[in-house]
């Protein structure tokens, strides 16, 4: 376990609480104040129950305690059904945890939007990421009728207004807006390449303050879109984490790139996982050099760590990758456990 | 952003719903989007001049009343903007705004821009067989003279406007703001 103290500004008097106001936040959430402080943040995918036990959560953040600055509650991802994300942030919320509350507008339209957004506000959520969602037709319901009434972008722009205008997206006045870091997602190694810089400077527009990427195991890809977005300047007003993971196998990965939307997994990456003796170490190996190399990045805020049904590794890739240089995420105890990182999750 | 299922996912079936009612587009369809992006510079001419010819008559059809006229002008601009840009008549066109590649093919209706689910081969994530409208608007923006305007946000959409005239709609603007 990392022996740091967390930055004081990090830190209130009750962990349900919001923090103090500082100057030039549009939040009182964490995640806002280490990226603000140009810290090399890391964000990590929660994977949701399938249950109405509010325990499932707390056992699920449990791995990531103290290794992360903000936890994506996923909403119904790859259009499967889970706990809802806005409960998951308000729960882990509550214990002091950093979440980020997702929003996916396959699923609600803009009145169920801006209620929850008003919802999730009151319940001390502070960051919001603004997605279009996958089609239903790769769900567990195909059958269902996807709304789509706003789009990602759209979105921005109302949970925006939301909270710098005060008003509905009908102009109705809200007496206490929401204090929220507002988020997108950015897929830079899908077609049409050129354009993906100018998306993101079309959701930095329209209000989004932190991008969280697609997996990222293309890296001249990456480097490509990274300069295209130096060159507007787009790195300079947002703060841009990329999304990494560890792969399981290469047959994992084959199956990733052919059956989940927007998963680009290059040639090369496939045959190092199949060359190599010991296949999951070989993807966590992969993923703790991909952060080092986006550490140096120019314009790389932070890291967004999707490991799916690998959660327990995530805090041996952030450690491993020494992203964090003895900086200390919150935690709820100050007093370092020492106990080896394998048996976290159990205790 | 997703997380991967490798064991609950299905393979994705091709066209698993259709979002507005219709079956899924026809190769007739993506032949008739592909022209119109190919002539997106034309065309773009051609409905600027469209435009002001329109604000120029919003006098004289405001004397007939707009909502008279609503319903044939909506159905001719049905039958003209289906063969040209197979529109789906969302009421409140932006075809200059996205390289004159109807945004409403999207099956997620997306306006300002493509999703993270574009495949490789540029098509879409949830027809694999049709090109993504927004590959297709990048391609129509790049030849057009005031392509730039993809970089615009726009606002999200009034559902109301759906099977209305969008020509009416710009002659009204042009009378309220000359």
């Amino acid at each position: 376990m990392n022996e740091a103290l967390p930055h004081p500004h990090d830190v209130g008097v009750d962990p349900s609480a919001p923090l103090v106001d500082l100057p030039g936040h549009s939040s009182r959430g964490r995640l806002e104040r280490v990226l603000r402080r140009g810290e090399f943040a890391v964000t990590a995918e929660l994977n949701p129950p399938d249950s109405a036990d509010p325990q499932d959560v707390y056992d699920r953040i449990q791995v990531f305690e103290g290794w992360v600055d903000g936890v994506n509650a996923t909403d119904g991802s790859g259009a499967h059904c889970h706990m809802s994300s806005v409960a998951i942030a308000a729960l882990l919320t509550r214990v002091g945890f950093s979440t980020i509350f997702q929003i996916s507008c396959r699923d609600h339209n803009r009145i169920a939007i801006q209620g929850n957004v008003l919802g999730a506000a009151a319940l001390g959520v502070a960051n919001i990421l603004c997605l279009t969602g996958d089609g239903v037709q790769c769900g567990d319901h195909p059958q269902a009728k996807p709304v789509f009434d706003l789009d990602s972008t759209s979105l921005l722009g109302v949970i925006k207004r939301m909270r710098d205008e005060g008003v509905f997206q009908s102009g109705r006045k809200i007496t206490t807006p929401p204090r929220v870091f507002i988020g997108a997602a950015e897929n830079p190694f899908v077609p049409p390449y050129e354009f993906r810089a100018q998306r993101l400077a079309k959701k930095i527009a329209a209000g989004a303050q932190f991008i969280q990427t697609q997996y990222c195991f293309d890296l001249p890809r990456l480097r490509s879109f990274m300069a295209r977005v130096r060159d507007m300047g787009l790195d300079q007003r947002c703060f841009i984490l990329v999304g990494v993971g560890p792969l399981a196998s290469a047959k994992t990965a084959r199956w990733m790139r052919a059956n989940v939307a927007g998963v680009h997994v290059p040639d090369e990456v496939v045959k190092r996982l199949e060359g190599a003796k010991d296949q999951k170490a070989e993807g966590k190996a992969i993923c703790v050099e991909m952060i080092r190399t986006l550490r140096e990045e120019k314009g790389v805020a932070g890291v967004h760590v999707m490991a799916y049904r690998q959660e327990h590794y995530v805090s041996e890739i952030v450690h491993e990758s020494g992203v964090l240089k003895g900086r200390a995420p919150w935690r709820r105890s100050f007093i370092p456990k020492l106990q080896p990182v394998e048996t976290l999750g159990a205790a | 952003m997703t997380a991967a299922r490798a064991e609950d996912l299905p393979v994705l079936t091709p066209a698993a719903f259709e979002p507005r009612g219709r079956p899924p587009p026809p190769a007739r369809s993506v032949w008739r989007r592909n022209w119109s992006v190919r002539h997106a510079r034309a065309l773009e001419r051609l409905y600027a001049a469209f435009d002001k010819t329109l604000r120029f008559a919003a006098p004289a059809l405001a004397r007939i009343g707009f909502e008279r006229l609503e319903r044939p002008v909506a159905f001719v601009e049905r039958k003209v903007k289906e063969t040209l840009f197979d529109c789906r008549m969302c009421g409140d066109c932006v075809l200059s705004s996205t390289g004159i590649s109807c945004p409403m093919n999207c099956p997620k209706s997306l306006r300002n821009g493509p999703c993270g689910g574009v495949r490789a081969n540029g098509n879409c994530e949830v027809y694999p067989e049709m090109p993504c409208v927004w590959v297709k608007a990048y391609e129509g923006s790049r030849l057009m003279a005031h392509g730039d305007r993809i970089a615009l946000p726009l606002p999200p959409l009034d559902h109301r406007l759906k099977g209305g005239s969008s020509w009416l709609k710009v002659a009204r603007a042009g009378l309220e703001a000359p």
